[in-house]
């Protein structure tokens, strides 16, 4: 079975120690988490985290459902590359003395991304995209001379009207 | 209503809310504040272990001979570190135990203090949850949704971690009338299409097996299997977990499966074309090698535990749902299609089954050294004491034999240690389950190894008149691991003769231990030793029963090995007629 990148929209009540017990039960069962984000929702009491995770189909199914028995989990949706759209941030320190910096900013450009801070010799540059994107994006600065480099965690969210969050999350329950 | 009061008052009255009858339990610096009104509950008795991991497994005991949450108390740090292996055990055989610990001041915490020991981090694989306390007026719910997790959907064990300063505060006791767990909602309803879709293959299959495991005793759905096999008339294997589920005496049922089942059972499974499987899960010992198991059998898989489904086999008709609606759905659902007249004819599957039965019976060969055979001394404890008798187990050989060669009759007369696989789980939980049926006589049977282990809980027994009765199934040695060296390392037996036939001597340490301490090493002796330690009651007996130290458990199947290799005794590979396969 091949293995491919899946990517986990996790709903989880805001509470401490949630981020270790997710993430511990992919540790647990040895798989690699390539990327994670956390943050919060239009819900005051409710934190969503997005997965990014190179597994099997089978396995990834019982982690869905070892996820699932966290008490502290609400919701779980596996979201499909094509139907949602799918973002990371970076912030990238790119060496730019008088000689290089033109054609730094000729690059910015072409991936419709900033430059947020300027030095005598460097520019630090803002990009958002897909993964894809902002691999491309590295690729074609490298050559500058990339000083500092910080990637987030993927954010994702479904295409369409429909949302993760809505009426079906029970967050009121009875015993 | 609300009331004012401290944390540790707020705990124990927690505790007496839910009905907690008694708590397995030692003191120390930080769960200090908590004994305090402990000292006064009129309904909550605290006994007094000698060691936590031992009020651990009486926790365990106590839960798995009454179905009620066992609790068990202990301190911060080494405290509560010490109920880590009871915990474990509790997460892998699913029984409901709640764990209070303490925990260092709030603001100490992350400081290493004196005693300090993360251990909702430490236990948070272990746990189904765990809560850090963090505000006093937080205590009462808490403890209300601890007790709802262990006990309800999938049992299992919960920690509540609480720290000194919070049982020190004064807060508002409020108890919930709701309880917040909104990510919490276990299925116990069956899907009544999965529950028709599982009656045709049973009434259609040719060669189907009741495949029961730990579940059905956890759903107390003994009752319901019980009509489900009979009606159908299919064969019936318990697992370790299940010894109980269904009388041994049934004429319908096979024995336990797996790496020391029967060779019926194990041979009933493999030649099966659909397991009926209820509250199991495809556990290695009981599958041998995994891709080799039941290979023509269609899978019918019930559990509570959405995650148990399809994680080992695949199943061709999951149903998730507890496990007594299921099987009482089940019932209907197949009366229905019987009276239709859609039923197979299981005559020649049961001559299959009954010749590999009458061949291959359990059984056992006497010593030819004239040393006691430990299977003689089970099956004669066993017979002695009867089905009414709680069996509590260590790990080992003794184990496997204790399943093997008493017949257990009842539901919740068999307890053991078996997914963690815990020696010295067998002496505390005896205690436990005696606290819990302090009519029923309660019979630990260990090892040698085993009760060195844990055995101090015999003064705990003494002291707070709990008259337990021990057999120790003394061979001198680590036995099962010596069985395999003696099978796989070419009998080189490193570092498994414990010499305990020699030291300590068991009868002196029971007397020390305030217990009675008997003596039996040959067979003459078996029943009279026996009933003389059925005939005391007033006070915990310890019997040393000095026995062979070759005898090995059979039939087994080695691990990492497929079901078809079962050996019936050593060197004998039950014979297959042609028309079997």
């Amino acid at each position: 079975m091949a293995v491919t990148r899946h990517t986990l929209s996790v709903l989880v009540e805001d509470k401490p120690g949630v981020l270790a017990r997710v993430a511990a039960l992919f540790s647990r069962r040895g798989f690699n988490i390539e990327s994670l984000a956390v943050g919060p929702t239009e819900h005051p009491t409710v934190s969503r985290m997005t997965i990014a995770v190179a597994v099997e189909d089978l396995p990834l199914e019982q982690v869905i459902k070892q996820l699932n028995k966290l008490v502290n989990v609400l919701k779980i949706v596996e979201l499909d590359s094509t139907a949602s759209v799918q973002r990371e941030l970076v912030l990238v320190k790119v060496r730019a003395d008088l000689a290089t910096r033109s054609h730094v900013l000729e690059t910015v450009q072409l991936f419709r991304a900033k430059v947020v801070d300027v030095a005598a010799d460097a520019v630090t540059i803002e990009a958002t995209g897909t993964t894809e994107k902002l691999a491309a994006l590295i690729r074609v600065l490298e050559p500058f001379g990339i000083r500092e480099l910080v990637q987030s965690g993927m954010v994702a969210v479904a295409r369409g009207s429909r949302s993760m969050t809505g009426s079906e999350l029970r967050l009121r329950s009875a015993s | 209503m609300s009331e004012s009061l401290t944390g540790a008052q707020s705990l124990v009255r927690s505790l007496e809310n839910v009905g907690a009858e008694v708590v397995f339990g030692i003191p120390g610096g930080a769960i200090l504040p908590a004994y305090d009104p402990l000292f006064d509950s009129k309904t909550v008795r605290h006994i007094l272990v000698r060691h936590e991991q031992g009020g651990g497994h009486a926790a365990e005991g106590y839960a798995q001979a009454t179905g009620k949450v066992g609790v068990c108390m202990a301190t911060s740090g080494p405290g509560a570190t010490n109920l880590v292996t009871p915990i474990a055990d509790a997460y892998m055989d699913s029984v409901p135990i709640v764990a209070i610990t303490g925990q260092v001041p709030s603001a100490s915490i992350g400081t290493d203090a004196f005693q300090e020991a993360d251990i909702v981090g430490i236990t948070m694989p272990i746990t189904k949850h765990n809560f850090l306390v963090q505000h006093v007026d937080d205590i009462p719910r808490t403890m209300a949704a601890a007790f709802h997790l262990a006990s309800s959907g999938r049992p299992g064990p919960v920690l509540v971690d609480l720290p000194k300063d919070i049982l020190q505060a004064t807060g508002t006791f409020d108890w919930p009338t709701v309880l917040d767990l909104p990510g919490y909602h276990p299925t116990t309803r069956p899907h009544a299409k999965q529950i028709r879709e599982a009656a045709k293959l049973i009434v259609a299959a040719r060669r189907p097996v009741l495949y029961v495991g730990g579940g059905v005793l956890k759903a107390r759905a003994a009752e319901e299997l019980r009509k489900l096999a009979e009606l159908t008339g299919i064969p019936v294997v318990t697992t370790l977990m299940a010894r109980g589920a269904f009388p041994d005496s049934h004429r319908q049922h096979l024995g336990m499966p797996g790496m020391h089942g029967t060779v019926a059972a194990v041979t009933a499974l493999q030649k099966s074309d659909l397991l009926i499987t209820l509250g199991a899960r495809f556990d290695d010992r009981v599958t041998g090698k995994l891709s080799s198991f039941a290979p023509g059998a269609a899978v019918i898989h019930a559990d509570i535990d959405p995650a148990e489904i399809g994680k080992n086999r695949t199943a061709d008709v999951p149903i998730v749902g507890d496990c007594r609606e299921t099987i009482a759905d089940l019932v209907v659902a197949v009366a229905e299609l019987y009276k239709s007249g859609t039923r197979a004819d299981l005559t020649g599957w049961w001559k299959q089954v009954d010749g590999w039965r009458e061949t291959y019976p359990l059984g056992y060969e006497e010593p030819t050294d004239g040393s006691l055979a430990p299977q003689h001394v089970i099956t004669r404890l066993g017979q002695i004491a009867g089905p009414e008798a709680i069996y509590v187990s260590g790990v080992g050989q003794h184990q496997m034999w204790a399943s093997q060669f008493i017949s257990y009759e009842n539901p919740y007369t068999w307890l053991n240690s078996g997914g963690a696989g815990t020696m010295g789980y067998s002496v505390p939980a005896a205690m436990g389950a005696k606290v819990g049926r302090p009519e029923a006589t309660v019979w630990a049977i260990d090892g040698d190894g085993c009760f060195q282990m844990t055995n101090q809980e015999l003064v705990t027994c003494a002291i707070e008149g709990l008259p337990i009765k021990v057999a120790i199934i003394n061979n001198g040695n680590l036995g099962m691991v010596r069985q395999w060296q003696t099978l796989f390392y070419e009998s080189r037996y490193s570092n498994t003769n414990l010499q305990s036939k020699r030291i300590p001597d068991f009868v002196k340490l029971a007397d020390a231990m305030g217990c009675v301490g008997l003596r039996c090493e040959t067979k003459d002796e078996v029943d009279a030793t026996i009933e003389k330690a059925m005939a005391i009651d007033d006070m915990p007996v310890v019997v040393d029963f000095v026995v062979g130290e070759d005898a090995m458990v059979w039939p087994m199947v080695a691990a990492g090995t497929s079901n078809d290799e079962i050996l019936a005794a050593r060197d004998t590979r039950p014979v297959w007629g042609e028309d079997d396969v």
